[in-house]
């Protein structure tokens, strides 16, 4: 009696829109912190005594940010964040790829013993040896300085574990043995023709390495004490430190903070997506 | 032409064998600079926390052995076990529901039929952009104490309920925090679970469509089996990640993050002891308990997560 093909699209289609709807609520959700940050940023702080709540930008962006220069060093720790995670990239794209291509490429005694040891590191969970590594960065006279922070992440066995996999999947033998028919040295090999090879896991693990440094806090509160060497998340923090609690000037703050990240993320979202799983699936 | 040929082949294998040489100081060269990064930074202290947790020291007067009385202290510490809870209770409350969350989500994104995909995709991630010192500050001012604070006016207006203190009540702080990790790692989850469903093989779901199994049937049998690797990475990182909860709480409680104890947990235990108290072997035995309760609840969730599977198969 009842046509079923037509039955059951009917049926479809009204749980297409449960998804739809579900979905979209889901993302007004994700996105509706970062408008109302914008709006808390835009207006004087009584407007969050207002009774209904303030759901318009007001005009006192500028004064708000204004007040966060006042308070604390805004630019300083924006630039101190990025030399900091600009360094340990590098770095970390340097140790981990030298020490990838070594893994993947060469024989030596130890090799697989060696390489699981630097999986099991990533075990020890950070806090177990924050007090000595504090110390450790004290006796060094690295107390309060971005050298001091570094040089813990420096440490990064997920990044040997990548690149490994990547270079024995994307760099063949033969062109590392007629390189070496040609008398090339190692080093040189490693330089002239596997870093070409493996730019695009480097996008990978550098986006990876550079949000986990920006975002971390723990160890950048315990080295960092003068406001003045103090990364952004340790400079923010100190807004909300502060007996007279002005709304409107800490998430002005934090806006102009989260703002150049989101730009970045919203040009290259794909990188920035599949390095997430990438790091994660792998 | 016979004994120039076993001169190139002489000369060839010599050259083989320093070449294999010269193959094997490369490796352990290059792989040096990470271990001895590590010898420094990771194992050394390491170590040395292990030591410092049988010693009394306040970082200048010198050691004293103290045998096993800085984990009597820190276990006989009421604060030390109102630490554990609060661990525990936001822990549950801020990556259960994230996970249930995010797999929803992943599977409702995989969708043949939904548009605007990466639209979804996009926003559901942004919040993980957001630092953890961020996400406490966005939201120590949408739950504020005051009466009129976003969180309060809607709890007011909507649902007829009083105002909360969230800043300073035993539930309001915990819910606060829990919501903040919940909304910044479920579309991290999601990203995840994406990527591990879409790594099914389509051929899967067409037999299983041929042997006539519906979509409850599919997700039943193959989705959520397939998806088990996935289900087992997240749920370890998460609770690893639960377990060492610090920026948040302490941010979004600013001036009383080592005062008050509604949020008060493990690792701010630990930082209050080493670097407010100046107590460093108590903080270095709390180091160690916290490594054992890791290790114990990561074994316990995978176990389940474990057994959560199996079950299923064997319903069948």
């Amino acid at each position: 009696m009842s046509n079923p093909v037509l039955k059951n699209r009917k049926k479809l289609s009204f749980g297409r829109i449960l998804v739809y709807v579900f979905l979209f609520i889901t993302s007004i959700l994700s996105l509706f912190p970062f408008y109302w940050m914008f709006v808390m940023a835009t207006r004087p702080s009584a407007a969050y005594n207002s009774i209904p709540p303030t759901l318009t930008p007001g005009n006192m962006l500028v004064e708000n940010f204004q007040k966060v220069l006042n308070q604390i060093d805004f630019f300083g720790g924006m630039w101190n964040s990025f030399v900091l995670c600009a360094v340990v990239t590098i770095v970390v794209l340097f140790i981990s790829s030298l020490a990838g291509f070594a893994f993947a490429k060469f024989k030596f005694p130890g090799k697989n013993f060696l390489f699981v040891a630097i999986l099991v590191t990533m075990i020890i969970p950070p806090q177990l040896g924050l007090i000595p590594q504090y110390f450790l960065i004290a006796k060094a006279d690295l107390l309060d300085t971005l050298q001091g922070v570094m040089i813990l992440f420096f440490l990064n066995p997920l990044g040997i574990f990548l690149m490994r996999q990547y270079i024995s999947g994307a760099v063949p033998d033969e062109l590392i043995e007629a390189a070496k028919l040609d008398g090339c040295s190692n080093f040189r090999i490693y330089w002239r023709i596997v870093l070409p090879i493996i730019l695009p896991a480097f996008a990978t693990l550098g986006i990876i390495v550079f949000t986990a440094v920006w975002g971390e806090f723990l160890w950048q509160f315990t080295i960092l004490r003068d406001p003045d060497n103090y990364t952004i998340q340790v400079a923010l923090a100190q807004l909300s430190n502060t007996n007279n609690i002005d709304f409107g000037m800490i998430l002005s703050g934090v806006f102009w903070a989260t703002v150049p990240l989101l730009i970045i993320f919203l040009l290259f979202n794909r990188l920035f997506i599949s390095s997430i799983t990438e790091g994660s699936v792998k | 032409m016979d004994s120039s040929s076993k001169k190139v082949s002489i000369f060839k294998r010599r050259k083989f064998r320093s070449e294999e040489k010269k193959d094997m100081i490369s490796g352990y060269l290059y792989i040096a600079p990470f271990f001895i990064i590590f010898a420094l930074i990771g194992l050394y202290p390491a170590l040395f926390s292990i030591y410092l947790a049988f010693q009394k020291w306040n970082g200048f007067s010198p050691m004293t052995f103290n045998g096993l009385a800085n984990f009597e202290l820190v276990l006989t510490d009421p604060l030390f076990w109102k630490s554990v809870y609060n661990t525990i209770v936001m822990g549950i409350m801020g990556t259960a529901p994230q996970l249930i969350v995010g797999l929803i989500l992943a599977y409702l994104l995989n969708m043949a039929f939904l548009k605007f995909k990466s639209y979804f995709r996009i926003t559901i991630f942004m919040p993980y952009l957001t630092s953890m010192v961020a996400v406490a500050l966005i939201f120590s001012v949408l739950f504020s104490n005051h009466e009129s604070s976003l969180a309060n006016y809607v709890l007011t207006n909507f649902f007829g309920l009083d105002p909360i203190a969230w800043a300073a009540s035993e539930w309001g702080t915990k819910i606060a925090i829990s919501l903040m990790v919940f909304w910044r790692w479920v579309g991290y989850n999601t990203i995840i679970y994406l990527a591990g469903i879409q790594s099914i093989p389509n051929d899967l779901y067409e037999a299983a469509t041929i042997d006539g199994a519906n979509r409850i049937q599919q997700l039943r049998y193959i989705t959520i089996p397939m998806m088990k690797p996935f289900i087992i990475l997240t749920v370890f990182t998460s609770t690893v990640g639960a377990m060492q909860l610090f920026s948040e709480p302490t941010v979004f409680l600013g001036a009383d993050a080592f005062t008050r104890d509604e949020a008060m947990t493990i690792v701010m235990y630990l930082y209050r002891d080493a670097f407010r108290l100046q107590s460093f072997g108590t903080a270095s035995a709390t180091a160690i308990i916290l490594l054992i309760l890791i290790t114990i609840f990561a074994v316990i969730n995978l176990r389940l997560t474990q057994g959560f599977g199996k079950k299923r198969g064997r319903s069948k």
